[in-house]
């Protein structure tokens, strides 16, 4: 008795052609999956931070340089900070808002404190509304660039210092910036490095 | 049992096989069963949303079946159902002994079934079966995920390992085995239809599966791709989804298209309307569907300019898929049609999914499309194309080849009765769930305002209406296998062209040993 579904089998697939197919495709396939992590997310990243379209500030501090104050008009800076779910932390800005110049230098603070009877770790998130405001707001320094540690029941004042630039369209009157506090406890205890904002 | 049958006998022929006839069976058979278990899903789902309030399951129960429902559909009914249809009938239409790799093909099929019970168990873990709905957006589908979340990213990389072996291996079979004489514009449609969405698989397959790798390295070795505390971005994933995804729903027509094209042409007693013109406008499609994924992203807060290109991007796939429409009515015209129930299934697929791509075209506008976002409106869309497209085409198929198959004949009044039956109540179903949706009902809900409680009755009405007449289309096809009137007339219909038509009914399981002459 002939097994001739198995004998057929190896005669079709040893052909040539049949191999230089598959081994294309194959390579095809490995390409794509490589293509996801490494154009796809790199790009993606590039492509926010180049052109600000998510509302992510950049994670980087701002070098400043010399400028003359636009006193012509006054601009609405307003500051919102939440908690990312699960967290439990205190969190607010200790201005709700400034009128601020484009071109001058600002501070102000946020308040953060730890309730919990544990030492933990946070990161903010900063975000900007509209996202198109985004290249014109500089940061020369931020508690966001890094992460906040604090001992069960500590508290803190955390600085922000920053730039509007005198660039800035006119027809925005207002800029909202908004922080989320994530706790990265677990994280940073699972991979110690990852990337500061 | 001589050269002609195969090798071993019950079970193990089954499991050993590499016959391109028995493996088309086996994925026939085990769509059609996920298909049921799916419906299943379905109908727990329109139950839940007969009446207004909370009656039959718990809301984190009904997550888990609109999750499980889209899955299940998508992967194990629409995906295999078609990989069956090219195992059965692509080698016979080209004029070819087997799939140009038996083996692999045996292994593409048997890794399915244990995939699927894999994602089925999870429904009786500890947490429940994943509950983030299948197109399972980040971090929904990381940080709050149930612990099966792992066993479904376990089984997304199989189902995707079975599509890619299965789409290469009909590559290598359209490119290398066709009969001599048989040139690529020769094909007929369904083998070249097929032949693109191969590569469409080849290509976005691989996108999936990393997509759920970043997933899974998100959940247990602390990388930070959709997590925004470590720097990652949700709405990436989205883009990384919606890049397979798009492709993909492609990738579940295209076939449906390349059925229709060879039935028609039967019923209808003349050749296909602009043959070359199909073939341009199936590339085409499949080429546009990678530039229009973030059509599905209009509410993330992209840039204008991204929405206007998404936009326009996505209203010209209007175009080619119009070209099919109008070819498909215009090889109708004029000629000498009859209805027999294969072609009251491409008729009715020719309605509804027009329908389908019209609602389509209404929800690529950006700026409308806030309204509709996430709404019944968007539900009722995609069951237009997906089930009028892909189901309905499937039945056609079905009825049209199973006498060359088994060499029965179906019974003719109950495949009528399957069409109308669910021609009825897939429009009761899907049709009030376009004004739903333009009212304001959200998708994914387990309960609703008492304003939406009469198109809610009637579509679950209309769901179980056509849930019931799968069962008959069942029992048909099993009557027909068992009891059928025997026929071994090589071309049951008699309009039907083709290769596969050539060889004697039913067909012998080998079938062109010697290639035939192709003129």
């Amino acid at each position: 008795m002939p097994t001739d579904n198995s004998s057929g089998a190896k005669d079709i697939s040893s052909s040539s052609g049949v191999t230089k197919t598959v081994v294309k495709s194959a390579v095809v396939v490995v390409a794509m999956f490589a293509f996801v992590f490494v154009v796809m997310v790199p790009l993606y990243n590039v492509l926010c931070d180049a052109l600000g379209i998510n509302g992510k500030t950049s994670g980087e501090q701002y070098q400043v340089v010399e400028a003359a104050i636009d006193t012509s008009r006054e601009i609405r800076v307003q500051f919102v900070a939440s908690n990312n779910d699960g967290m439990m932390w205190e969190f607010h800005p200790t201005d709700s808002v400034l009128r601020v110049h484009p071109g001058g230098v600002n501070d102000t603070l946020f308040y953060a404190k730890n309730p919990m009877a544990k030492a933990m770790i946070a990161q903010a998130i900063p975000s900007i509304s509209p996202a198109r405001a985004v290249e014109y707001f500089h940061k020369t320094e931020c508690f966001c660039f890094n992460q906040q540690h604090l001992a069960a029941g500590e508290d803190i004042d955390m600085p922000l210092q920053f730039i509007v630039d005198q660039d800035l369209p006119a027809d925005i009157k207002t800029i909202t910036l908004s922080y989320t506090l994530f706790d990265v406890t677990d994280m940073v205890e699972a991979a110690p490095t990852i990337t500061a904002r | 049992m001589g050269a002609h049958g195969p090798a071993n006998k019950g079970l193990m022929r089954w499991i050993t096989t590499t016959n391109h006839k028995d493996i088309g069976t086996m994925y026939l058979w085990f769509s059609f069963a996920m298909f049921i278990m799916g419906g299943a899903f379905a109908m727990i789902i329109r139950a839940e949303l007969f009446q207004p309030g909370l009656q039959i399951v718990e809301p984190e129960f009904f997550n888990q079946m609109t999750t499980m429902h889209g899955l299940v559909m998508v992967f194990g009914a629409i995906m295999p159902s078609f990989v069956g249809l090219a195992n059965w009938m692509i080698p016979m239409m080209i004029g070819a002994p087997d799939m140009a790799l038996p083996r692999m093909n045996n292994l593409s099929f048997w890794i399915l079934p244990p995939t699927f019970a894999l994602l089925a168990s999870t429904l009786f873990m500890d947490g429940g079966a994943p509950n983030f709905g299948w197109t399972f957006y980040a971090p929904l589908s990381t940080t709050y995920a149930p612990p099966s979340v792992s066993f479904f990213i376990f089984g997304i990389h199989l189902a995707g390992l079975s599509s890619i072996m299965g789409s290469i291996n009909i590559i290598a079979t359209v490119v290398n085995l066709r009969a001599p004489g048989m040139t690529y514009m020769k094909m007929p449609m369904f083998v070249w239809t097929w032949l693109i969405t191969a590569f469409l698989l080849v290509a976005v397959m691989p996108v999936l599966a990393g997509a759920v790798t970043m997933m899974l390295m998100d959940i247990h070795f602390g990388t930070s791709f959709f997590s925004a505390a470590g720097g990652g971005d949700p709405v990436l994933f989205q883009h990384v989804f919606w890049f397979f995804g798009h492709p993909e729903v492609y990738i579940i027509i295209l076939p449906a298209f390349g059925v229709v094209s060879q039935i028609i042409p039967a019923f209808a007693r003349k050749p296909l309307f602009g043959y070359d013109s199909m073939v341009y406008a199936t590339a085409s499609i499949a080429f546009l569907s990678f530039a229009v994924w973030a059509h599905h992203m209009y509410t993330v807060g992209m840039p204008v300019a991204g929405e206007l290109f998404f936009m326009y991007a996505t209203m010209l796939i209007a175009v080619p898929t119009g070209v099919k429409v109008f070819n498909w009515v215009t090889t109708m015209w004029r000629g000498s049609m009859t209805f027999e129930t294969p072609m009251l299934f491409c008729i009715g697929f020719i309605l509804l999914f027009t329908i389908g791509g019209f609602t389509g075209v209404m929800l690529s506008l950006a700026p409308v499309d806030f309204q509709y976002h996430d709404s019944y409106f968007v539900v009722a869309h995609f069951h237009y194309v997906m089930v009028a497209g892909a189901v309905f085409s499937m039945s056609a198929a079905v009825y049209y080849w199973l006498p060359k198959w088994c060499g029965k004949m179906y019974n003719e009044s109950m495949g009528k009765a399957h069409f109308w039956i669910s021609f009825i109540g897939f429009n009761l179903t899907f049709f009030p769930q376009h004004f739903l949706g333009l009212a304001g009902m959200p998708r994914r809900i387990p309960d609703y305002a008492l304003q939406f409680s009469d198109f809610n009755l009637m579509s679950s009405i209309g769901a179980f209406i056509y849930g019931a007449s799968q069962i008959l289309f069942l029992f048909n096809v099993v009557r027909t296998v068992v009891a059928g009137k025997p026929t071994s007339e090589p071309k049951t219909w008699e309009g039907a062209e083709g290769l596969e038509w050539t060889v004697a009914t039913p067909a012998p399981y080998h079938t062109f040993s010697t290639p035939p002459e192709v003129k």
